[in-house]
């Protein structure tokens, strides 16, 4: 393995933090593996922009125009790009709203469901505004290796970043592999 | 081998076939996989998915529709040929609606099965987002058209085993979809029973049994414990039955 | 009196679902589920199959078209676009109606259809069904003001509905005359064998697209055992850029039915179907005129002419707006009241065809070279032609050209030829055989159409020096989308992922890595599909990128990635329900 730290930073777009929780499921194994990278921008480090880093993990998939800004930070800050879990790879549960007009979505959510006191649909500029669809993060911006599972499991992470830290390209076995 | 009077070539592999037999048919019974998801041992093949087209003398053929004939020499597991098989279960994917954390079938679910016998780690292609019409009417099975890959596997196992005319695929092109044979066109007025062959033979997750999701924890349902290609071999419907259900 | 026409459509309506189906749709402007049940019930068939047969095809709608319903055909020949003038967009501008949408009165819809082989009159529409050719600007103002008046289409004027033969060139089978009998009084003289004999002699080979041994089918049908036997006519014609089958139809049916009688005797069928693209309907009229008098000359019917036990009649079915039905199995499908889905072969029509009996189907130009083979002997035939392809061929010629229309040459001339003659100067490609065919580039205008070399059903299309070729390739991805019967994975989602990767160059965000994918996945759907349509699909695209790649790389971009979609349009929906417009309501 190299001999400076490989600098990793991750984010959640439209996720759950579930494939940031399974990460840390590492337990023991992620003592070792703090020997050899670091991180930049995460959920782990609170840095807010994205540096010059080794390898990006990309956990949710694309909804907002501030997931879209976010999402081109990482790949024009990481030499490597990881989509995350189902929901970066495929949209996922979040796409659910894909087969709903947005109109709808955002009618029945601010003006017309239930226990709704002061119907209004957000339009403060501070909000990210929605995309018309959630799409896969692929979509978008070019990803260098997909890692499926919902999420997907701790040692499917480091069977991801082991050979990564050695240069290599990742092999992932079929048992390992999961959509769910 | 002596002669091959009754014997093809699968990948170098020589095995026996009886007469009337398709490629598919020997090369399950000498448990040899080629992968399919429109195929059902015991129905009539329809070739539509097209994941088990295979070289033979060098022509392209499926698999599931070509009759076996003595000496025939077939490739299955090559690069290319697993290329394009994962190319289109990407595309069936795409097609549809498919998220697997949110399903009842996953784990167990032939599709999902399929792509990682073939490793797919992605959809690769740009989805196609249908909106298609979920039909809950009938009390115990539901059909989620947002899932269907159009295998036709309902169609076929209603007519040629339950004795019955359920199912049907309507539509052209990019529009085809799964149809009811009832005049409202709902399953709730069809006289599909919940345990017709149509009603469980779904390889996805568009006819489920209704109250029957996730009874296999995670890890324990088929395709947690087992490779598609290894299931494949155990697989037939049972006889026609005369009179579907009463 | 066994020997009338009439007697064998007694009621058109009722011999067929499709004929069934398209009255409904064409009184009650749309098939409701009400009519579907009736039907089911009428012709003895599951709700469901009709369900599936009214939905695949295009000219069966399920929620009610407008009085005037307006489909322009979409051909890069006939096509709505003319120059930088759309008429679709005009007309519905005109009539303040959105395309594919019913007005609100009911009054007008207008749509998109496939080719409707008027290539060689320009822009055209089909009308409640009827064929309007030769469509510009004018037209189009003039159209729109009797719509709004509310004049019935009987009171338009009639030369607008005018369909011309437009013949060019006159070969071997367009110079000759039939006495309609003259042949077939010839072949019954000899037994079938002999006739058949002098068919493989002549080494005619189907003028449909495959080119099959004709003799050779008919043999093999005539060796098949069978309960019955069928003639089935493939008049479906829906190649864009092909019409010499109506033309031919337009002219020749008697040579037409003849050919199909001697067919009939070879292979010993009594009973034939001509099946006709709904395009063509219009020619129904006409042609069950000339079997009308066929049969009051005994030239079908019972004992034709008094040769006992030599029966034969034939029945016309009119197909609803689907391509893929000149597939001949799906052909076939369609015959038997189905959606035209193409079945799995082997096994082949000739053993098992219509009702699962053996069957011949063939092109309406190859029936009308076996009747005149018959009659003038096969060394007649082999006089004109190369060594492989005998005879002569007949082209549609149309799209950038001063002289569109049917041309008629001995198999082996060359494309710079055909050029020559229909004046056509600075030609840029020319697509021989339709979209599913070969696109020639003006470097390759020596190569000949013959089955040796460039082998077509009839379609010749010409693209000018301002052509954009890209957009032809668009025009053809679309049909192929539109067309796809949708059985098998690889085209049905293939074709679709394929005319939005196009749309993606079009656009001008593709990349490099764009063309790869294209490539891959024309490849991918070239060699998995199921079927000729399947096979075909993706050839304009390979055929472009390896002899126009400039083309493409100049619409590229430099990016190495681009978004699958344009970003910036995705937030729009949300723009406008927040009436934000600020810069963070953007996306590059
Ligand atoms: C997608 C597709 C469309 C076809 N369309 C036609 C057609 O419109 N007319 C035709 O004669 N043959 C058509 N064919 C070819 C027919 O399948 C068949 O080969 C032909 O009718 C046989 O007649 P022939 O031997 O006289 O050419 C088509 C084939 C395919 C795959
Ligand atoms: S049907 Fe299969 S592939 Fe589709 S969502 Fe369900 S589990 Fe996933
Ligand atoms: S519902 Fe299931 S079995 Fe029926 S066609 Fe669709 S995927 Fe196949
Ligand atoms: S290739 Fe296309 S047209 Fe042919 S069977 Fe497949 S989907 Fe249908």
């Amino acid at each position: 393995m190299t001999d400076h730290k490989v600098k990793i930073a991750t984010t959640s777009l439209a996720g759950c933090f579930g494939c940031h929780m399974s990460f840390l499921d590492m337990d023991e194994k992620l003592a070792i593996l703090s020997e050899y990278i670091e991180f930049n921008r995460s959920p782990f480090t609170d840095v807010k922009h994205c540096e010059p880093s080794d390898i990006g993990l990309i956990e949710g998939g694309v909804c907002t125009a501030e997931n879209v800004h976010v999402l081109r930070e990482f790949r024009a800050n990481c030499k490597i790009l990881v989509a995350v879990g189902a929901c970066a790879i495929t949209g996922g549960v979040p796409a659910m709203r894909n087969y709903f007009d947005l109109r709808d979505c955002l009618e029945e959510a601010y003006l017309h469901g239930a226990g709704i006191t002061n119907p209004q649909i957000p339009d403060d500029t501070e909000l990210p505004l929605l995309l018309d669809k959630v799409y896969p993060v692929g979509d978008v911006v070019k990803i260098d290796y997909f890692l499926p599972g919902c999420p997907p499991p701790a040692d499917a992470f480091l069977q991801l970043l082991l050979p990564l830290l050695d240069g290599k390209a990742p092999q992932m076995t079929g048992e390992k592999l999961h959509y769910d | 081998m002596a002669n091959n009077e009754h014997t093809i070539t699968i990948d170098g592999t020589e095995i026996h076939f009886k007469a009337g037999q398709t490629i598919m048919d020997a090369a399950l019974s000498a448990k040899i996989y080629i992968p399919h998801l429109c195929h059902y041992p015991g129905l009539t093949p329809s070739g539509n998915c097209r994941l088990c087209v295979v070289e033979l003398n060098g022509k392209d053929v499926t698999a599931c529709t070509t009759q076996a004939q003595p000496g025939q020499q077939i490739r299955n597991q090559t690069p290319e040929l697993n290329a394009a098989r994962m190319a289109i279960t990407q595309m069936l994917f795409v097609e549809g609606n498919h998220i697997c954390p949110s399903c009842e079938k996953s784990g167990n679910c032939k599709l999902q099965a399929m792509g990682y016998y073939l490793g797919m780690r992605d959809e690769h292609y740009p989805q196609f987002n249908p909106r298609r019409e979920m039909d809950a009417s009938h009390p115990a099975v539901l059909l989620d058209r947002s899932r269907c890959i159009l295998c036709d596997l309902c169609v076929r196992a209603s007519r040629e085993i339950d004795g019955k005319n359920v199912f049907a695929i309507a539509g052209r092109g990019i529009h085809a979809h799964l149809i009811v044979n009832t005049v409202s066109g709902k399953l709730g007025d069809s006289d599909i029973a919940v345990d017709d062959v149509a009603a469980n033979i779904c390889p996805v997750g568009a006819i489920l049994i209704k109250e029957k999701g996730y009874v296999a924890p995670i890890g324990r349902r088929i395709y947690d414990q087992h490779m598609i290609s290894d299931v494949a071999f155990d697989e037939h419907v049972p006889e026609h039955k005369e009179h579907g259900n009463d | 009196m066994m020997n009338q026409y009439s007697n064998h459509c007694v009621d058109f309506n009722a011999s067929h679902v499709l004929h069934r189906l398209y009255e409904i749709q064409h009184t009650e402007r749309h098939i409701s589920a009400e009519s579907m049940t009736l039907v089911a019930d009428e012709f003895k068939m599951s709700v469901s199959q009709v369900a599936s047969v009214v939905s695949f095809y295009s000219f069966f709608y399920l929620e009610p078209v407008g009085r005037y319903h307006i489909q322009f055909s979409n051909c890069t020949s006939c096509g709505y676009q003319v120059g930088q003038l759309n008429l679709l967009e005009k007309i519905c501008r005109l009539l303040s109606v959105v395309t594919g949408k019913t007005r609100e009165d009911g009054w007008v819809s207008v749509g998109e259809t496939s080719c409707t082989g008027m290539c060689d009159h320009g822009a055209s529409m089909l009308i409640n069904g009827m064929p309007l050719a030769r469509l510009d600007d004018e037209r189009i103002t003039q159209i729109s003001c009797l719509i709004s008046e509310q004049k019935p289409l009987e009171q338009w004027p009639v030369e607008w509905f005018r369909v011309e033969s437009s013949i060019q060139k006159h070969g071997l089978l367009l110079s000759e005359t039939l006495q309609p009998g003259s042949s077939l009084k010839k072949v019954l003289v000899s037994a079938p064998q002999q006739i058949l004999n002098h068919i493989i002699d002549s080494g005619l080979r189907g003028r449909g697209g495959a080119g099959f041994g004709t003799g050779k089918k008919w043999q093999f049908c005539r060796d098949a055992t069978g309960e019955a036997r069928y003639v089935v006519c493939n008049a479906d014609e829906g190649e864009p850029g092909t019409f010499k089958d109506r033309v031919l139809l337009e002219n020749n049916a008697d040579a037409l039915f003849e050919g199909m009688a001697i067919c009939a005797y070879v292979i010993g069928a009594k009973k034939g179907y001509l099946y006709l693209r709904g395009e063509y309907r219009y020619l129904l009229g006409h042609l069950q005129n000339v079997l009308k008098r066929r049969y009051a000359k005994n030239l079908l019917g019972q004992s034709i002419l008094e040769q006992a036990g030599f029966d034969f009649d034939i029945e016309i079915v009119v197909g609803a707006g689907a391509y893929i039905c000149g597939e001949e199995s799906a052909l076939i499908e369609s015959l038997e009241g189905k959606p035209g889905i193409p079945q799995i072969r082997p096994p082949f029509p000739v053993t098992h065809g219509y009702l699962g009996q053996p069957t011949v189907v063939n092109n309406v130009e190859t029936f009308i070279a076996a009747t005149h083979i018959a009659k003038n002997g096969s060394g007649w035939f082999k006089s004109m032609g190369t060594k492989e392809s005998t005879g002569s061929k007949i082209l549609s010629v149309s799209g950038d050209c001063r002289i569109p229309g049917v041309y008629e040459y001995p198999y082996g001339v060359s494309i710079q030829q055909v050029l020559d003659d229909c004046g056509a100067d600075n030609v840029q490609a020319v697509q021989i055989g339709g979209p599913a065919g070969t696109m020639v580039a003006r470097k390759d205008f020596s190569r000949q159409i013959s089955f040796e070399d460039l082998s077509t059903g009839g379609s010749f299309l010409i693209f000018g020096e301002n052509c954009d070729l890209l957009s032809v390739n668009q025009n053809f991805a679309r049909f192929f989308a539109h067309e796809s019967c949708g059985f098998c994975t690889p085209c049905r989602v293939g074709t679709s992922l394929l005319t939005n990767s196009l749309q993606k160059i079009m656009d001008g965000r593709a990349t490099p890595l764009d063309i790869h994918e294209i490539k891959q996945l024309s490849a991918l759907v070239k060699r998995y599909s199921h079927c000729g349509l399947g096979h075909t699909a993706a050839n304009h695209i390979l055929d472009s990128l390896q002899q126009f790649s400039e083309r493409f790389e100049k619409r590229l971009t430099q990016k190495t990635f681009t978004p699958q979609i344009d970003l910036d349009a995705a937030l729009a929906a949300a723009r406008k329900m927040t009436g934000r417009d600020d810069a963070d309501a953007h996306l590059e």
